[in-house]
């Protein structure tokens, strides 16, 4: 190495990437980007949704090639062409998705693509091995269980075994916390110092202020492709500064939200059960009901029955037993049209397939629950006209941004799609509303626009069900939150007006890792004495 | 009627199935379905047939018609692996190509006479366990043999080596075998390859061992279609692959037997004496067919196993959640 710059620190740098420039059709994803990580720290990665963030990494990571721009590690310029290359490197990534085969085990999984064994499996020698690695950075989890079987967090320790075990020093962590619920948070965080601690460094992905400051040494942050801070150290800056920085702008933390004044019970689900895709039984007695005028949340960790909960209410699963009440009437069991005519409104996990179809226009897709009366229906015929123009007037009253309305749906950005799905849904003047991750994977512009159309929903007097994942958004969009915990609801807690406390944020982390409510009402009692 | 009679001729038979659903399998396990299995059969068995009538040589015969049938996979493997076109419809053509390749090629071959066949032989001491020694190891062809081996090698290689472990995960989860340095074209275009070869081989058991003999289309008379059936019958495994090709293979046997004699069980035999009951016979199978396919695809839908996740999907690298 030549010039080379004189360090501020003694510590060596570990990767060095330069000059990062990498483009995807219509988009500069890195423009210019320099990154430094040094030996045992943990960087914070910062960015909204769409800054650049995963790209940059899944450079490093040798998922994708680099348009411009140099990464050194210790000091040498390395081109990596596959993930296997920077594994070589000893540079690892801990994706978002999981890239784990659910039908096979754990060490089949971490053993994919190794040289050793080199033709008989001998799951038995390797099961050890991996218990033993997992022992040392406390990653607990059985060798010999298949994937599917594992929780979330589970999961992600498999991910994060499968790095160590090919020696990686340098682990990349993409959103490592979206899926976990607060208490696996802190075991991960334990895990992360415990790496540290051996040596290795970690880069934290994430667009969450408060867990960046929390676990990284040093904090860099991009815009729309730009760093716009690299690696500043985080004790010395603080949040407000960090959002700044982040979005180019002061974000409000708090929402416009008038006082809560309920009504009758709307939506009353009494007892239901159901099963889930595989047979197996999701949701196991569950009760809640959602009064007009409130929004009413679902927390929960990922994947207990809090999808199936929304497609019995919405007539899209078989109800076993118990009833869905929508007004008073039984909506369960019942034909989706048939829920649709008792005032139901239903924005689905799944924007793309179920929320809306792909290849069809804008106009097509809004008239969806429309095409049945006038002025759509004319003479037993769609009146495409008229059709043409509610879309047009949806499109301006929703802020829907393309540049005509017979585009297909398919090529609309996630918060334009979210946009005409509830363009949609509310227009039809629902009694009641569910709507399952309405924000999930949005940017910040974006999830304001969809927040102040529920709270709209909530002030015009219907009754709104939201199931999210994104604590934060139910505890500042909801009046009360259930906790949902393997198909039973745990508990319900009244939301104030005012920020949460953190007493709260930890009785629903209890509840939403299975302990009920009254059990924690208890013990916190005793706890007092 | 002798029934063990019967069911030895229908395991020669099932053979035929047997290695038409193993490489149907090996195929769908990398995450390509080849719905042109009927076609590549129809190759096998006119290959081995006109190349034993002009060599003498049998096992030539058998190692062409396994090359020229992988040969004929690989346009289906560029087709959906390279230029990621739908599936069903390649695999559709398929079949098709390989029919009209097999009845130009082999025009006048059904008049070409006799050929050289496999050897068939018993195996010592096993021929002497009671049933059983009769059914499965007495004056079998040595193709027969080749398909008891080929199950369980199939099984171990499939969950107990390192090459079936990255197969098992192209076909349920190719973006996660392509970030541990798995080349999942590479191993597609392979496994298309061994499908290939293997239905193939099943074209030769039929030409040269079981009904000897070149009958244009009718000499698999869609036995392709009832292996892909099996496949999912047997939920992409080789043991149940290997339960229901058998099963075929004797129904197939019982249902051409049964037609025979004179007089069934001390009385007039209906299915000699009235021909609409053999033709109702021989409908039998593919409406098994049908049957299992309907029962086994709810079967793996409700319980989200057995079918490999991937399949039927090209993969696109850099696609996110694929």
């Amino acid at each position: 190495m030549t010039n080379q710059a004189p360090s501020t620190s003694e510590i060596p740098l570990i990767v060095e990437m330069r000059g990062i420039v990498k483009r995807f059709p219509g988009v500069l994803a890195n423009d210019h980007v320099n990154f430094e990580l040094k030996r045992g720290e943990i960087h914070g990665l910062l960015g909204e949704n769409g800054a650049g963030k995963s790209t940059l990494m899944n450079v490093l990571a040798g998922l994708y090639r680099q348009e411009a721009g140099t990464i050194l590690v210790n000091g040498e310029p390395k081109v990596f062409s596959s993930p296997r290359d920077a594994i070589n490197a000893g540079i690892g990534m801990v994706h978002q998705h999981f890239m784990l085969v659910p039908s096979q085990t754990v060490t089949e999984n971490i053993l994919l693509g190794l040289d050793d064994p080199r033709f008989f499996l001998r799951l038995p020698d390797y099961d050890n091995k991996i218990a033993e690695l997992g022992e040392k950075f406390g990653l607990k989890v059985d060798p010999r269980a298949k994937i599917w079987q594992l929780s979330v967090g589970e999961q992600q320790r498999v991910e994060i075994l499968k790095m160590l075990y090919r020696g990686v020093n340098v682990l990349i962590m993409d959103e490592p916390t979206a899926v976990l619920a607060p208490q696996e948070i802190e075991g991960l965080f334990e895990t992360l110092r415990a790496m540290i601690a051996q040596g290795k460094s970690v880069i934290f992905i994430s667009h969450k202020l408060q867990e960046v400051s929390a676990i990284a040494d040093r904090v860099s942050v991009l815009r729309r492709g730009v760093a716009t801070a690299s690696g500043v150290a985080s004790k010395g800056v603080s949040r407000q500064e960090l959002a700044r920085l982040m979005v180019g702008r002061d974000i409000v933390f708090a929402l416009d939200k008038k006082p809560c004044q309920p009504g009758d019970v709307v939506l009353d689900v009494r007892d239901i059960h159901a099963e889930n895709d595989k047979g197996l039984p999701a949701l196991r007695g569950l009760s809640l009901n959602v009064r007009a005028g409130e929004i009413v949340g679902v927390a929960g960790v990922a994947g207990n029955g809090q999808s199936e909960l929304s497609q019995v209410i919405s007539g899209m699963r078989e109800c076993k037993k118990g009833q869905v009440l929508l007004g008073g009437d039984t909506v369960s069991n019942h034909t989706t049209l048939y829920g649709i005519q008792h005032g139901m409104a239903y924005v689905p996990e799944d924007r793309t397939h179920v929320g809306s179809a792909p290849n069809l226009s804008i106009t097509d897709n809004v008239i969806m629950k429309k095409y049945r009366k006038p002025p759509i229906l004319k003479n037993g015929l769609l009146d495409m006209k008229a059709a043409a123009k509610l879309a047009n007037e949806l499109k301006v009253a929703y802020d829907i941004i393309v540049p005509n309305v017979s585009t297909p749906v398919r090529l609309l950005s996630g918060g334009n799609l979210q946009r005409v799905i509830l363009a949609r849904e509310i227009s039809g003047l629902p009694a009641f509303m569910v709507a399952v991750q309405p924000t999930r994977g949005l940017d910040v512009g974006a999830i304001e626009g969809v927040h102040r159309l529920l709270l709209a929903q909530r002030e015009a007097g219907a009754a709104v069900l939201l199931v999210s994942e994104e604590l934060e958004e139910l505890l500042s969009l909801s009046d009360r939150v259930y906790v949902i915990y393997e198909g039973k609801i745990m508990g319900e807690v009244n939301i104030g007006g005012e920020t949460p406390d953190e007493s709260l944020v930890e009785t629903i982390g209890q509840m939403m890792t299975g302990t009920p409510l009254d059990q924690i009402q208890k013990e916190g009692v005793a706890a007092h004495d | 009627m002798d029934f063990t009679i019967i069911l030895q001729a229908g395991i020669a038979s099932g053979t035929v199935l047997l290695f038409a659903t193993i490489g149907e399998l090996f195929s769908e396990r990398a995450g390509v379905l080849n719905l042109g299995v009927e076609g590549m059969m129809l190759i096998g068995a006119m290959s081995a047939f006109s190349t034993t009538i002009a060599t003498g040589n049998p096992w030539l015969g058998v190692l062409v018609a396994m090359l020229f049938a992988g040969l004929i996979s690989q346009i289906h493997a560029f087709i959906v692996i390279t230029l990621q076109a739908d599936q069903v419809v390649s695999g559709l053509s398929l079949t098709f190509l390989g029919a009209g390749i097999s009845l130009v090629l082999g025009e006048g071959l059904s008049k070409a006479g006799t050929v050289a066949l496999l050897p068939n032989f018993s195996i010592p001491l096993l021929t002497l366990i009671p049933i059983l020694g009769k059914i499965f190891f007495t004056n079998q062809s040595v193709l027969v043999y080749i398909g008891y081996l080929l199950v369980p090698l199939s099984w171990y290689y499939i969950n107990r080596t390192r090459p079936g472990l990255h197969l098992r995960a192209v076909g349920e989860y190719p973006s996660a075998a392509d970030a541990l340095g798995i080349s999942v074209f590479r191993m597609r275009y392979f496994y298309v390859f061994v499908g290939g070869m293997l239905a193939g081989l099943a074209g030769a058991t039929i030409s040269l061992a079981v009904s000897p003999g070149w009958f244009s289309e009718l000499t698999t008379g869609g036995q392709g279609w009832i292996a892909i059936g099996l496949v999912i019958f047997a939920q992409w495994d080789p043991i149940r692959a290997a339960v229901g090709a058998y099963a075929f293979g004797a129904l197939r046997r019982l249902i051409l037997d049964i037609q025979g004699p004179l007089v069934l069980l001390g009385f007039d035999n209906p299915f000699y004496y009235n021909p609409y009951l053999g033709f109702f016979l021989q409908m039998l199978p593919y409406l098994f067919t049908v049957t299992v396919l309907v029962i086994g695809s709810r079967e793996a839908m409700r319980k989200r196993i057995g079918a490999p996740a991937a399949l039927g999907n090209p993969y696109i690298r850099g696609e996110r959640g694929k």
